[in-house]
């Protein structure tokens, strides 16, 4: 790659004062507002995403707080009445989804690590990857706007037709979604053609880290999907705004329409949710096990087919709102399928990991959870994705509890790869007890909350009820007490990696021993990423590194020392 | 401001071109599909699927800005491969709620419909 | 894209090693070529699923109430939806010629292609205007504003009292016999404007079933004044109606339906969106010229004129369909 070795011949490393990186390459508030640098557009996305994190979570434990108490109907519960409660649910659930695990992995981690991986030097369009994080702040102000404008009741969902006739502001939160949905087009846009255009020559699509497949699929259904949320709000605020009539029956409209091109939209959403957790999966599984992925093929292949799969399910959503019998058959078979290619991937993981070499590392520590959590997750699915079981399931706990489990499998996936590359990205070690024990927290308390609320569902406890029959209050107790496990859990992760940044170690290039091409740059890298063009090699062959005592961490080992690998090895 | 590579201005560096000509012909070509599809309007009647056949020109004009005007015939059929995504994500996508609400249009849109839509809304007025 | 449009022109000693507007992290120029126009297309089908919920929209109203669908379409006037195609095909050549141009380096010409686009731009937005005023005006627009009223009956309305509040039963009465002619009801109508305020349903036989009674606030308007009721007939404006389709007043029939306005829904989102398109392409050409006319664009870089191009055939792509689909029901 020609260019790359002319811009190092311009900037010799040599020359380089001393720990020149990214970070401190340039200063001022200017260099972060207006910069290209795909790493630093990355940092900022993590920041946010980590800070709207903690705040979707503060009005989670604000849901559940409201819990444990019975109530009698009509009454409020000291300070919380139910209209104030359907208000945290709904702002729980719309900055969750929207502003944090949409963007999520691919925004906070993809845009810094994609092209590293490449061994290039930037994203296709910098600037429109630095537009893409406008859009997100956009949305971000739009959303609290309506915080301060006193906040929205309908629902992360916003059904209609109490979406359109409520008087709580809803049209403030919709315009944020828009351009929340606006960023998530446009970054999946610059993904899918960084990776097209920008892998170097002897990169060929199936010498990629998974994790690139991962972030390629995740960008084929934002781009596909995203705009079909886009116009469905845009609807959403027309009709209150100017009352066409489309969701109304009194003017001949159909409120089980908007049900349709919602979840057209956000049934892939959720595997835009899903899909780079996998890439991440791979990535981590293999490292810490010091085993080459088994199965690539297969997993590359699972990760386009759940990509495809994810577009012809939405109907399921549906199956209690009036849907046809034809389409209710045709939905549900199809639900079935779009299991397979997770299940393949799971199978594929656990294979990578017999008899591999085990580092309980904390990413390593997450990773190991995803197994079990999005095992759980996904498995509750098919009783949903069953007609007769979801008749009785739907809208109650279980559906609660079941969606929580796969989005926490994207949530934990999330921390244990800000884990993994957290050397690479701020060139400090965080603190491994404090990492360890945030994440065994945060998964305990997790597993707490939401298999009780498996339990109090299937008997049938709806959701989004302020009053219950008491008969449910021990499962709601449980469930509040492992809420605030878990967020203590996750103040402790938190904790962990700031405190990091002011008294962790500095990071060695490559700690965990990766044989990924991010891994052959410094610590945080230089602001054009590689000094000199790195090799293209096999992805996960761990042979190509070395443990070093001395600095605790791994070293390339140049390729004349390198011993023939047999083949077969894989 | 770039300066002005001076070399033979036949080809460009990039891309492909396409002949003048055959954009004129193009636009031509459009025009007159244009005047077929409201000629066929007002005097071909085919009931219900008069509505088709003026889908099926309009796809025959798109085809053609796509091709010429928007040089998919002369470029990566990769870009076309994107395109033709899109439009089978979108017959997808209202095929199948059409066929949703074609099952209970019957209950839905009545010939009285508007006697039916009151009830609804009066039952809703009477929820606290 | 704000990508395409604003070139990053670097200085560089050796041009034929890093040729001006090539980006840092692109090696080649047809990479970054190829990378723009694969980015730009993947955008285009993003807009296409934009418009696709509205053409759901479209498709669901149409299958389910095809009368009400027929009747609202007659609000169009079909040739100037026929021009402003005609507008949009000849700018998509103008703007194709653009690219041409600048593929072969001739400055002038690709700037006067491009001034041409942005003329029939501008054309197409005016005949839009002119279709859009003319329906406000006389309230042929979406939900419970849906009002049919000819022009100088919405003058005068106008005039009387405050738009869109009105809710009277007179006009109901006046439209009731199809066949257009108005019975006279002189009476009633010059209690008009004190009762108009009010949604009283008054108690004339005439009046359509009860159950039009607002719980759906259907408003009536048209405070017939004594002269300009019945006279209608003598002020010749129901001639000129009636030239279409002699027997039906398609006013008189629209008021009596419950469901045109989702016809009027459908078109002020559709065409509502596109003309959105529109003035963003608009922007986008400006921007266009403007570097064109600084000299940016020749056969070594025309990218931005390309993926410009692109966009702009979108609009007219999206457009190609809607006459149809709209205008010529």
């Amino acid at each position: 790659m020609s260019t790359l070795d002319a811009s190092a011949a311009a900037l010799p490393a040599a020359d380089l004062p001393a720990g020149d990186n990214y970070l401190t390459c340039d200063r001022g508030f200017k260099s972060w507002a207006f910069t290209l640098d795909h790493k630093r557009i990355g940092v900022m996305y993590l920041t946010g995403i980590l800070i709207f994190f903690m705040i979707g979570g503060l009005f989670a434990l604000l849901v559940r707080t409201s819990l444990p108490v019975p109530g009698v109907a009509g009454q409020a519960k000291g300070p919380i009445t139910a209209e104030l409660y359907n208000k945290f649910f709904t702002l729980h659930g719309a900055i969750m989804v929207f502003i944090v695990i949409i963007p999520g992995i691919p925004a906070a981690l993809g845009n810094f690590v994609l092209p590293l991986m490449l061994g290039a030097k930037d994203v296709a369009f910098p600037r429109i990857n630095l537009m893409s994080f406008y859009f997100w702040c956009a949305g971000v102000v739009l959303a609290l706007t309506s915080l301060v404008l006193g906040g929205v009741d309908t629902g992360w969902t916003f059904y209609t037709p109490y979406s359109t006739t409520t008087n709580t502001a809803v049209i403030p939160v919709v315009a944020g979604a828009f351009m929340l949905g606006f960023s998530s087009i446009f970054t999946g846009l610059n993904f899918i053609v960084t990776i097209h255009k920008l892998r170097p020559p002897e990169m060929g699509w199936f010498k990629m880290p998974l994790l690139l497949w991962a972030i390629y699929s995740t960008g084929i259904v934002q781009i596909l999907a995203t705009p079909v949320l886009g116009i469905i709000l845009l609807l959403l605020i027309v009709e209150r705004a100017v009352g066409i009539g489309i969701f109304d029956p009194a003017l001949g409209g159909d409120p089980v329409l908007f049900q349709h091109f919602f979840w057209f939209y956000s049934h892939p959403a959720v595997y835009i949710m899903i899909l780079p957790a996998m890439g991440v999966m791979s990535e981590l599984l293999t490292v810490f096990s010091r085993r080459h992925i088994f199965g690539y093929s297969f997993i590359a292949y699972s990760s386009v087919a759940i990509a495809v799969f994810g577009f012809l399910v939405w109907g399921h959503h549906l199956f209690v709102s009036g849907q046809s019998n034809l389409l209710n058959t045709i939905f549900s078979a199809i639900t079935f399928s779009v299991a397979v290619p997770s299940a393949i991937k799971v199978f594929n993981w656990l294979a990578t990991l017999y008899k591999g070499s085990i580092n309980l590392k904390t990413p390593m520590i997450y990773a190991l959870g995803f197994i079990w959590i999005f095992g759980i997750g996904g498995l509750t699915g098919l009783f949903l994705g069953t007609l007769a079981t979801d008749v009785h399931l739907h809208d109650t706990y279980f559906v609660v509890a079941h969606f929580h489990f796969v989005m926490a499998g994207t949530i934990f996936t999330f921390f244990g790869a800000v884990h993994y590359w957290w050397p690479k990205i701020m060139g400090k070690m965080y603190n491994e007890a404090l990492g360890r024990w945030g994440a065994m927290l945060s998964m305990i308390g997790f597993n707490i909350t939401f298999l009780a609320q498996f339990w109090m569902g299937s008997l049938g406890m709806p959701r989004r009820y302020f009053h219950y029959d008491p008969f449910f209050q021990p499962y709601h107790v449980a469930s509040t007490i492992g809420a605030y496990i878990m967020g203590f859990g996750f103040l402790l992760t938190m904790i962990c990696l700031v405190h990091s940044l002011f008294r962790g170690k500095r990071a060695a290039a490559n700690p965990w021993g990766g044989v990924t091409l991010e891994w052959r740059t410094a610590s945080p890298p230089p602001h054009y990423n590689f000094d000199r063009t790195p090799p293209v090699t096999d992805p996960y062959d761990f042979n190509l590194v070395r443990y070093n005592a001395d600095t605790d961490a791994y070293d390339f080992i140049p390729a004349e020392e390198r011993v023939a690998v047999p083949a077969g090895h894989h | 401001m770039a300066d002005q590579v001076q070399h033979g201005s036949d080809q460009p560096r990039v891309g492909h071109l396409v002949p003048w000509t055959t954009l004129l012909l193009t636009c031509f070509a459009l025009m007159c599909l244009t005047v077929l599809t409201v000629y066929v309007a007002e005097y071909v009647d085919l009931g219900r699927f008069n509505i088709w056949l003026a889908l099926i020109i309009a796809t025959l004009k798109a085809s053609l800005v796509c091709l010429y005007f928007m040089h998919l015939r002369y470029d990566r059929s990769f870009n076309a491969i994107v395109l033709i995504v899109a439009i089978l994500t979108l017959m997808l996508f209202i095929g199948l709620a059409l066929l949703d609400t074609n099952s209970y249009a019957d209950e839905l849109y009545r010939p009285d419909w508007d006697n039916f839509a009151p009830a609804i809304t009066q039952q809703r007025d009477l929820a606290p | 894209m704000a990508d395409a449009v604003q070139t990053n022109a670097q200085p560089h000693a050796d041009a034929h090693a890093h040729p001006s507007n090539l980006q840092h992290h692109f090696d080649t120029p047809a990479q970054q070529f190829d990378a723009s126009k694969f980015g730009m297309w993947l955008f285009l089908s993003t807009e296409v699923l934009f418009f696709s919920g509205l053409f759901l929209f479209y498709t669901v109203v149409r299958r389910h109430h095809p009368d009400a669908f027929a009747l609202g379409s007659t609000f169009l006037d079909w040739r100037l939806g026929a021009i402003n195609t005609l507008v949009l095909i000849a700018s998509s050549l103008t703007m194709a010629l653009g690219v041409y141009f600048a593929q072969r380096s001739m400055q002038r010409a690709l700037v006067f292609c491009l001034v041409l686009t942005l003329i029939g731009a501008f054309t197409f937005m005016g005949i839009k205007y002119i279709e859009y005023s003319h329906k406000i005006h006389e309230q042929i627009v979406w939900g419970k504003w849906f009002n049919p009223t000819r022009g100088h009956e919405a003058a005068e309305h106008e005039n009387a009292a405050p738009h869109g509040e009105v809710a009277s039963q007179q006009d109901a009465e006046a439209a009731e016999p199809a066949s257009g002619s108005h019975e006279p009801q002189p009476a009633a109508a010059s209690a008009a404007p004190a009762a108009a305020i009010q949604s009283q349903p008054t108690a004339a036989s005439t009046d359509s079933a009860p159950a039009s009674e607002p719980a759906l606030p259907i408003e009536q308007s048209g405070i017939m004044m004594a002269g300009n009721g019945p006279s209608g007939l003598a002020a010749g404006e129901e001639v000129e109606e009636k030239g279409e389709e002699p027997e039906l007043d398609t006013y008189a029939l629209a008021k009596q339906r419950k469901d045109v306005h989702l016809f009027l829904g459908v078109y002020f989102c559709l065409t509502g969106l596109h003309g959105i398109h529109v003035l963003a392409g608009i922007v986008m050409i400006i921007c266009l010229l403007i570097g064109a006319i600084k000299g940016r664009y020749n056969s070594d870089y025309y990218t931005p004129i390309d993926v410009g191009g692109l966009y702009w055939h979108l609009v007219d792509l999206v457009w190609i369909f809607l006459f149809p689909l709209l205008y010529l029901v």
